[in-house]
């Protein structure tokens, strides 16, 4: 009979090693899935993980590694802040595509205005798009003690509708030949998130991810708002003794993760994706909620895991085309992935007592 | 626009066949949640029962045994988050994330070659010449055995929850899981079972949606009918005859914007599209504001982590 005991406090040691721990776990329950496939298992692991990184073609999968970690890791680090204080944002993916629409609009409309300050009032418009989307639910919790968790992911539905009706309406490319879709943004200079350093996949959403994770640090080590989020995801009552306003936090880390977000979807329309189309979204609001936990909600952590999850995508990416692996194995793999680290999560907080039962 | 093209009849009985699904689920997690389980993942266990009902019909050539596989195939992706938050003492939002997440997934995994495919029909029970009747033919007598199935499901909670000794115990568990144990009720049996029960309903829920409203299989086709599940045990305030009542609402707001799609209304499509889930939300927010006291409704363990110390 084995027995759990609660730890006084969280395993430190425990608390790295789980993420690990977890991905080896998925690796391997990953290879009896591909096998089950019908695909060769090592193969499999080695074509999703190793090649991408060390293979034949590294040159070009290294750059594409940055362009799919920067839009998770902008909108984990966000969803992390409200995670931690027990706020539920997981409609990520509708801001991320507000985002996309507020920015990529305020671009087209300068279009084709040659000016430096297209792109930065563009930047300022997508954060803006995705934190307005975040305050419906943020306002409604607030006002009306609505639950995030389903305003929040109700309106991802909505933003898909709304980006469908875009695409097809307002935005569509008057010189498209009826195709749906705006203009293409990556080929209209002022507006476009174009590499920084050819080659290397670095482009301003890369830069953007980079500053959010130190700002983030910055923000839980080295200030009290901060400190207040870890307060309140420890210790609620303690924390409302203590003065925290948990209206004002539920906006904050709604609406920080919210803007964050929108950066991400503004980045990814004006540069890898071009331009604002039906299918522009790609799931990344959602996946960020695996590279949060998967981070261990840390920024540092967070950073590394979006780096990981980024080479699942291009690694299956990769699989796809070299060993016909469907694109949705992908997908459950990364589901996997996040049960098995919540399975060994249970390490940290407790310890396993070998034995019997104790009598009641 | 020509809204004379809308048939009332055909509207109510055609809500009641939209409702269906969610009806379905809800009444599922309404039992979860009643045991102080909140069960986030019923997207996914809707869109695994739904793959799993519709490639066994499929290949069986019968529904019913869809039905069956998808009640089964719900229940044990639903043990996998059983396990998980009973036995290893996982957040009950993460896991249930998790298993939304990994759901997607795996039904798109396995429905690969089923796309395009069209399954067996789903016969409507036979009520001899009561079908014939004006209007009441219609609506009362004109549906298959899932939809009556799923109103005697809403009324067999309804029993259970109020009138049986399981139900209390259920309840007590879902109020305080540390009393129920110390008066020696197995709170972690018990929460397992309603799990399972929740996962059997949702898929059977998802196999409606795959096998008789579209009736096909695309990817992503529960299209968030489990998070409205979710909404509406919020919106019924953990009451089985109001998730009934709920659900018809919704089914009759998803129908009536198809109708208005069909007739041409000056609206655009993706603007009428949003609304069933504009709607929830508004709703929720009816809902949740202090005047209607749902919060009332809630069970006081819910979604708190059971550990017991001894």
């Amino acid at each position: 009979m084995i027995a759990l005991v609660r730890r006084p406090a969280p395993s430190r040691l425990w608390t790295v090693l789980t993420p690990p721990l977890a991905v080896l776990a998925t690796m391997v329950a990953g290879g009896l899935m591909f096998a089950a496939l019908g695909k060769d298992p090592v193969l499999a692991i080695r074509t999703i993980f190793w090649d991408p990184l060390f293979g034949e073609f590294a040159f070009y999968y290294r750059g594409q590694l940055l362009v799919k970690a920067a839009p998770l890791i902008l909108i984990a680090i966000g969803l992390s802040l409200g995670f931690r204080a027990g706020i539920w944002n997981i409609g990520a993916e509708g801001q991320y595509i507000l985002g996309a629409i507020t920015g990529g609009a305020v671009g087209l409309a300068f279009y084709p205005l040659d000016s430096w300050i297209v792109f930065p009032l563009m930047v300022v418009a997508g954060a803006f798009g995705g934190f307005l989307w975040a305050m419906i639910p943020a306002l409604l919790k607030v006002k009306f003690r609505t639950n995030e968790i389903l305003v929040s992911l109700l309106l991802v539905y909505v933003a898909e509708q709304l980006l469908a009706y875009m695409a097809l309406g307002p935005l569509k490319n008057p010189e498209g030949q009826g195709f749906p879709g705006s203009r293409n943004l990556s080929q209209y200079d002022a507006a476009a998130n174009n590499e920084l350093i050819a080659g290397s996949g670095m482009h301003w959403g890369v830069v953007a991810a980079f500053i959010a994770v130190i700002a983030a640090y910055v923000l839980l080590n080295r200030h009290l708002t901060g400190y207040h989020i870890r307060l309140t995801g420890q210790a609620p009552r303690a924390a409302r003794f203590a003065g925290v306003n948990p209206n004002l936090l539920t906006i904050f880390c709604l609406g920080t993760s919210g803007a964050l977000a929108g950066l991400a979807g503004l980045f990814e329309v004006a540069g890898p994706a071009g331009q604002i189309s039906i299918d522009f979204n790609v799931g990344y609001g959602f996946t960020a909620i695996i590279v949060a936990f998967l981070g261990r909600l840390h920024p540092v952590g967070i950073l590394l895991a979006g780096l990981l999850m980024a080479l699942t995508y291009i690694g299956g990416e990769a699989a796809q085309s070299q060993l016909g692996l469907p694109a949705a194995a992908i997908q459950a793999f990364q589901g996997m992935l996040l049960f098995f680290l919540l399975a060994v999560d249970m390490l940290t907080n407790y310890r396993l007592r070998f034995g019997r039962a104790q009598v009641a | 626009m020509d809204l004379s093209a809308i048939n009332p009849v055909i509207l109510v009985a055609s809500l009641m066949v939209a409702a269906t699904p969610i009806l379905l689920a809800a009444v599922g997690e309404l039992v979860v949640e009643r045991s102080g389980v909140l069960n986030l993942g019923v997207e996914g266990m809707m869109i695994t029962g739904a793959i799993c009902g519709f490639a066994i019909a499929v290949e069986t050539g019968s529904p019913t045994i869809g039905f069956l596989a998808a009640m089964a195939g719900g229940a044990l992706l639903a043990m996998v988050f059983g396990v998980l938050t009973q036995f290893l003492l996982s957040n009950h939002v993460a896991t249930g994330l998790a298993l939304t997440l990994f759901g997607l997934g795996l039904s798109a995994l396995l429905g690969q070659g089923y796309v395009g495919v069209r399954p067996p029909a789903t016969p409507k029970m036979d009520f001899g010449p009561l079908s014939d009747l004006p209007v009441v033919g219609r609506i009362v007598f004109g549906h298959d055995l899932v939809v009556y199935a799923s109103l005697l499901l809403v009324a067999g909670v309804w029993a259970f929850l109020r009138y049986t000794r399981a139900g209390l115990i259920l309840r007590a568990v879902g109020e305080s899981h540390d009393a129920a144990h110390a008066l020696g009720y197995r709170v972690v049996t018990i929460r397992l079972l309603a799990i399972a029960f929740g996962g059997a309903c949702a898929g059977l829920g998802g196999a409606y949606l795959s096998l008789i409203r579209v009736p096909q299989w695309t990817e992503g086709m529960t299209a968030g009918a489990g998070w409205i599940a979710l909404a509406l045990v919020v919106f019924a305030s953990w009451r089985p005859w109001r998730v009934l009542v709920g659900a018809y609402l919704f089914g009759g707001v998803t129908v009536l914007q198809l109708n208005l799609q069909a007739a041409g209304a000056a609206v655009p499509v993706e603007i009428l599209s949003m609304s069933p889930y504009l709607i929830t939300i508004l709703v929720l927010v009816i809902i949740s504001s202090d005047r209607f006291g749902a919060r009332l409704g809630a069970p006081a363990s819910l979604g708190r982590v059971f550990h017991a110390n001894r």
